[in-house]
Parts: structure tokens; C-alpha cells; sequence
């Protein structure tokens, strides 16, 4: 009956420390969110709002995507439209090969690592560095994110040093934050300096200009996009948002959502390539066209990735982003995996408590929990349904609809209360690993009523 | 073969069952939270961001509070005619890696946002390194050019002529070790808003 979660979520949990501090931490944050939402007294209206563009914008792709595309054009941007991340990495790769680049700058890209483009390069003589500094961390320690937002949130501060001492020549034993990132800061300076393109990510594009908008508060992606004169952005295309006054509503979410700021740093909006300079716009499907047709999921497009859904999760916050098999984890990332293949991905469905408390907090509205109990229902479907847990819902079944078996059962109960713990979770009791049984009433309500112990 | 284009235009008019209208924010944008001390409210919130936002005084030079502010700062970029502590006009510099290692930039705001310390900058610079590559940044911002939230600033920004506008708020920084705040990832460490 274990998934792949529960299997790794168990080791992650060895490490009692700091489990906890990932716990709490991630909790801080979340308790960071709720404060700064509620100074925004429109703030449930902000998220009406945020959804009903959401769903406006994904039914209106094709014209909301040629509208943008013609007004990018018209300012001088170079717009690509790839079909899967194959293309999507091929285009990449074309745009850097025709300029004979060796040096490439990235900001942070959900959909980079989506598609997998930094191997890609690598492999192909392109050397390509990740410029926030959680990201670049992870790639010097050939690491994935566990986090979307708080990408090297399981990474310890004395890791961080040793890293650094190495990759950086700091001073040995100096695990101090602010002195780290600031060796960063002049290390990564000289990677801007000398690229030759810089790459962005986008939170979103906007129909009416041609503007690509991404939101970053260490200005990682306009330190990269100022320094070489190629810039290349990409996007999936559920990023499109009709116009500028929609932003208005995104932005007073996203900085909130994600980590209780008022807003992020830097909301830069990139129209025209600079002076002398290119700038190319890849439009990206890869499978986002087929969720269109699932009405029960295809809510899952109006992410705006702030990460507030794993924040909030208990699951995600006590198992953390490594336990999932899926590259997004916690329950954003649940229900993306299942729409990426179901047949791989459905390990995570399991990894939710249905406390729904992600789809209250999610600033688009996405009815995350209300999808995952849905992928639950058809996990059958999928062949991917615990035998054991269909035996034991076999076996429940026939004593509920048994009512001689039912009351023999019920009178039985109470003696799980006296037995050894070693015979109540055996191993025989699947579903008694990593949870607690109830204590049994001593008797029944029916018992209780037929003894007139209940007065109406 | 179909292009990727005509592919995925077709894919979207094939799967979208269903269309949903575009809403009328109208009602949530006049409604949407104001302030009565608006340059109080900046002021405040600049703070919370980890910046700050000073008012000049009548009277004050505004050289003189950059250089009280900013005692140390030896090489000072600015393109605006008032600023005679400037040491270099970045317009001049040959290309956006020679601006590595100024102490200092001084821009011009466009608007200011209270509700959350953001102020547009609308490139009008010939590199856009000026805004990002200064150890310390200062944003001359005329006071009565606050508005109160992003629905009212977004009616009234864009991009110009060179096609890129960014909002700041604060200083650059990161939580990525263990969560610790750290101003000064890649872009300014230290931003102040001299509200005139």
C-alpha cells in the first residue's frame, strides 16, 4: 500500500530537526500571507476577480495569443510557438547556435525546468547558469528545487558554505546568510557581465502590448537582461492575461500569496528588444492545450505558480517537495502531474488530507483539493488503485450491508482498545501504518438507544 | 506539415468547450483599498519593504540629502541635470558592464504606489543596467504622483518609447538560506525614495 510519497516522506522524516524546522517555517510564511491579505479589505474579491480573468483568458487563447503575438511582433520581438518541450528546447538552442553564444544567463523558469532545457544546453557546449540565488545553489549541488517559489528551502546553511567554499572561495566556516549571499552576488555579477543572452521565465504576457511581465525580488532577471543584448523569454501559453488593468488585480495576489509581501521587489515589463538588441518570445504548449477540454481540471491553468498551496498543505509541509514524484510538488503539483500522465504521477494523490485549506488560500482560485479528491475517484481507472485498500473497502462493505455482521462487529470493536499495540498495528494492518486508531465506545449508539440511555 | 503555430491554435479551438466572459473590474477597482495620508502611507510602507522614503524640505538641496544619505559613495551615476553631485553620466559610458561598480545611481520615478512602496520607472536611459546595477539606488519621485493601490497605477503607466518599465519596490533580496532576509541579491542593496 506504500506510494512512492509515503516511502520518501518517511526518510525525509527521519531527520526529526529538521522536519520540523521545514514545518514550522513553511508555516511562518503562510502565517506571513494571511496578515498582509488582511489588509486588503477586497482581498476574497481580488481572488473573484483573479479567477473570472483566469477563465476568461484561458476560453479566449487563440485570439488573446495572435493578439499578442502581432502587437510583440509590432515592437520588435522575434515570436517562436513550440508544440511540446522538445521544440521548446531545439528553438532555444537555435536562437544561442545562430549568435554563436557560449555563455547563457537564466532567471528562475518553472517551465525550464519543465522541459528540461538546462541539461539540453549543457550537453550541447552551452554553458547555462541559473542566476537566483536558490536555483544556483541547487545547480551547483546538481540538485532539483523542492520548492517552486523557496527553491533550496531544504538546504542547510552550513551545506550552503561548503559549497561556496569550494565553487566560490569563501572563508572556511562561514555560514553566515548575509555574507553568503553577497559572495554570490559578486561571483554571479561576472556571469551576467560576460553572457552573451540572458533568458527569463514570465509570470505573465499581456495580450494588449506585447509585454512580457516577470516579478522577481532579487532583480536577477533584469541584472541578466541588461548586460547581453540577446534576450529570449518563453512562456506556457495559460500565461497570456488580456490586459494591463488585469494586472492590477494579479500583482496585489502574487507578492501576498507567495511569501506575505506587499509585492515583489521587481515587476519588470519587457516590451521591446533593447538598443541593437534581439529579443525572442517563445510561446509554449506542451500538453496545456489538451487540459482545455477537462472541465473538471482545466481550473489547474489559472495557477499563477506562487506557491501558496505547498505552503499551507500539512502533507507538503511534513514530507516536503522531494517526497513527490512529480517536478512541482505539494497539491498544485499533484494535480499537474495527473494531467501530465496519471499512470506515472498518481503516487502523489494520496499524499492530501482533503483539509482543503489550499484551495482557500489559492489567489486564482483553484479548486486543488476538490481536483484531487476527483483523481482519487478514478485512480481505479487508471489501474493505479491500492489492492489493499480495495480489499479492506470490499470487506467494510460487507459488514455494512450485513446488519447481523455490523452489530457483531460493533460489539467486537472495543476490544482493539485493550489489545497490544503490536497486534493492532501489525503488519496485517495496512492502513493502521502512520495513522492512530480511535478509541471505541464502550458501547454502541444503537445499544445506548435500546437501553433508553437517549432521551429524544 | 502543419506548423507548431496553425498546431496549437487548432488544439485550443478543438478543446475549448466552453467560453466564460470577461469580467467588469470596474466595481473592484474604484473600491479597492485608499489611503487619507497618502504620502504617510509611503513613507511608512518604503520602511516595511526595507527602503526608505524621505520628503525634501523646502529650502533643501536635494544634492545635499543625497550626499548626507550616501557619505561614501565615490562614483555616482545619474543623467538628470539637477543632480551636480552625479560623477558620471551613464549615457556616456560605452557599454552596460562599464556601469559595474557604482556606488551610486540617482532616477527619476514616474508614480508611486502606498499600498505597497512600488515606484515605475520607465526606461529613459540609454541602458537599462542603471536601474539594477548600483550598489545603492536613489528615486527622485514628485510627491502628489502617489496613488493609492496597482488598479490606479496600472491606468497610468507603460513603457515609452524604448519599451521597458519596471516596477521597485525596495531594495533587491533574497530568503534563499534557510530563510534568512538578505538585502542586496543582485540588484541595489539600499533604495530611497526622495519624495519632492
Amino acid at each position: 500500500m506504500s506510494t512512492q510519497h509515503s516511502i520518501r516522506a518517511e526518510k525525509f522524516l527521519a531527520d526529526k530537526k529538521q522536519a520540523e524546522w521545514h514545518d514550522e517555517t513553511l508555516w511562518l510564511v503562510r502565517a506571513k500571507r494571511d496578515r498582509l491579505s488582511k489588509q486588503v479589505p477586497e482581498w476574497e474579491k481580488l481572488r473573484d476577480a483573479a479567477c473570472a480573468i483566469k477563465m476568461y483568458s484561458n476560453s479566449h487563447l487563440a485570439e488573446l495569443l495572435t493578439e499578442f503575438e502581432a502587437n510583440a511582433v509590432k515592437n520588435g520581438a522575434i515570436v517562436h510557438w513550440a508544440k511540446d518541450a522538445e521544440e521548446y528546447r531545439t528553438t532555444v538552442l537555435d536562437i544561442l547556435r545562430s549568435k554563436g553564444v557560449r555563455h547563457f544567463i537564466k532567471s528562475k523558469s518553472m517551465l525550464a525546468e519543465e522541459c528540461e532545457l538546462n541539461p539540453f544546453l549543457e550537453a550541447n557546449g552551452i554553458e547555462t547558469v541559473e542566476s537566483d540565488l536558490g536555483e544556483r545553489i541547487l545547480q551547483l549541488m546538481h540538485l532539483a528545487p523542492s520548492h517552486i517559489v523557496l527553491p533550496a528551502i531544504h538546504i542547510k546553511r552550513e551545506q550552503v558554505g561548503k559549497l561556496f567554499e569550494k565553487e566560490m572561495g569563501t572563508e572556511q566556516g562561514n555560514f553566515d546568510p548575509t555574507y553568503l549571499t553577497h559572495a554570490a552576488r559578486k561571483n554571479l555579477r561576472q556571469k551576467f557581465i560576460h553572457a552573451e543572452a540572458a533568458m527569463t521565465g514570465a509570470n505573465f504576457a499581456v495580450a494588449s502590448t506585447g509585454e512580457i511581465v516577470v516579478c522577481t525580488n532579487e532583480g536577477n532577471a533584469d541584472m541578466g537582461t541588461s548586460q547581453p543584448k540577446l534576450q529570449i523569454a518563453a512562456f506556457g501559453l495559460e500565461k497570456i492575461v488580456p490586459d494591463q488593468e488585469s494586472l492590477g488585480v494579479f500583482t496585489r495576489l502574487l507578492a501576498r500569496s507567495a511569501t506575505g509581501q506587499p509585492s515583489t521587489t521587481y515587476t519588470s515589463h519587457y516590451r521591446k528588444p533593447r538598443e541593437g538588441g534581439e529579443f525572442h518570445i517563445i510561446i509554449v504548449d506542451n500538453g496545456r492545450t489538451g487540459i482545455l477540454a477537462d472541465a473538471g481540471h482545466r481550473k489547474a491553468l489559472n495557477c499563477l505558480r506562487c506557491g501558496a498551496c505547498m505552503n499551507t498543505c500539512p502533507v507538503y509541509r511534513r514530507s516536503g517537495g522531494y517526497s513527490y514524484t512529480y517536478f512541482i510538488p505539494g497539491p498544485i503539483g499533484i494535480n499537474l502531474g495527473m494531467l501530465k500522465s496519471p499512470e506515472r504521477y498518481s503516487d502523489n494523490v494520496s499524499a492530501c488530507s482533503l483539509c482543503m485549506s489550499c484551495s482557500n488560500v489559492c489567489p486564482a482560485k483553484v479548486d486543488l483539493g476538490e481536483q484531487i479528491y476527483l483523481w482519487r475517484q478514478q485512480l481505479d481507472g487508471f489501474g493505479k488503485a491500492s489492492k489493499e485498500k480495495k480489499l479492506i473497502s470490499k470487506g467494510l462493505r460487507y459488514v455494512m450491508e450485513n446488519k447481523t455482521f455490523f452489530n457483531r462487529a460493533l460489539k467486537l470493536a472495543p476490544v482493539a482498545n485493550r489489545m497490544p499495540r503490536f497486534l493492532v498495528y501489525s503488519s496485517l494492518n495496512k492502513w493502521g501504518k502512520g495513522r492512530e486508531l480511535p478509541e471505541f465506545a464502550k458501547e454502541s449508539f444503537n445499544q445506548m438507544w435500546k437501553n433508553r440511555k437517549i432521551q429524544k | 506539415m502543419m506548423d507548431s503555430r496553425e498546431y496549437i491554435l487548432d488544439n485550443i479551438r478543438r478543446n475549448t468547450k466552453e467560453t466564460f466572459p470577461k469580467p467588469d473590474l470596474n466595481e473592484l477597482c474604484n473600491n479597492a483599498l485608499k489611503y487619507d495620508n497618502i504620502v504617510g502611507q509611503f513613507c511608512e510602507i518604503m520602511t516595511q519593504v526595507g527602503g526608505r522614503g524621505v520628503v525634501l524640505q523646502q529650502g533643501q538641496d536635494v544634492n545635499d540629502l543625497i550626499r548626507e544619505l550616501y557619505p561614501d559613495a565615490k562614483r555616482i551615476l545619474s543623467t538628470i541635470p539637477e543632480i551636480t553631485c552625479a560623477t558620471e553620466n551613464p549615457d556616456h559610458d560605452a557599454s552596460p558592464a562599464d556601469l559595474d561598480g557604482a556606488d551610486l545611481a540617482v532616477i527619476n520615478g514616474t508614480l508611486g504606489v502606498a499600498e505597497n512602496g512600488a515606484v515605475w520607472i520607465e526606461q529613459k536611459m540609454k541602458y537599462r543596467a542603471v536601474y539594477f546595477i548600483a550598489e545603492a539606488l536613489v528615486i527622485l519621485l514628485p510627491k502628489h504622483k502617489i496613488v493609492n493601490n496597482m488598479h490606479e497605477a496600472y491606468k497610468l503607466v507603460s513603457t515609452g518609447e524604448k519599451g521597458f518599465g519596471c516596477f521597485i519596490s525596495g531594495p533587491s533580496k533574497t530568503a534563499d538560506i534557510e530563510q534568512a532576509l538578505v538585502m542586496g541579491a543582485h540588484g541595489a542593496r539600499d533604495v530611497t525614495v526622495i519624495l519632492v
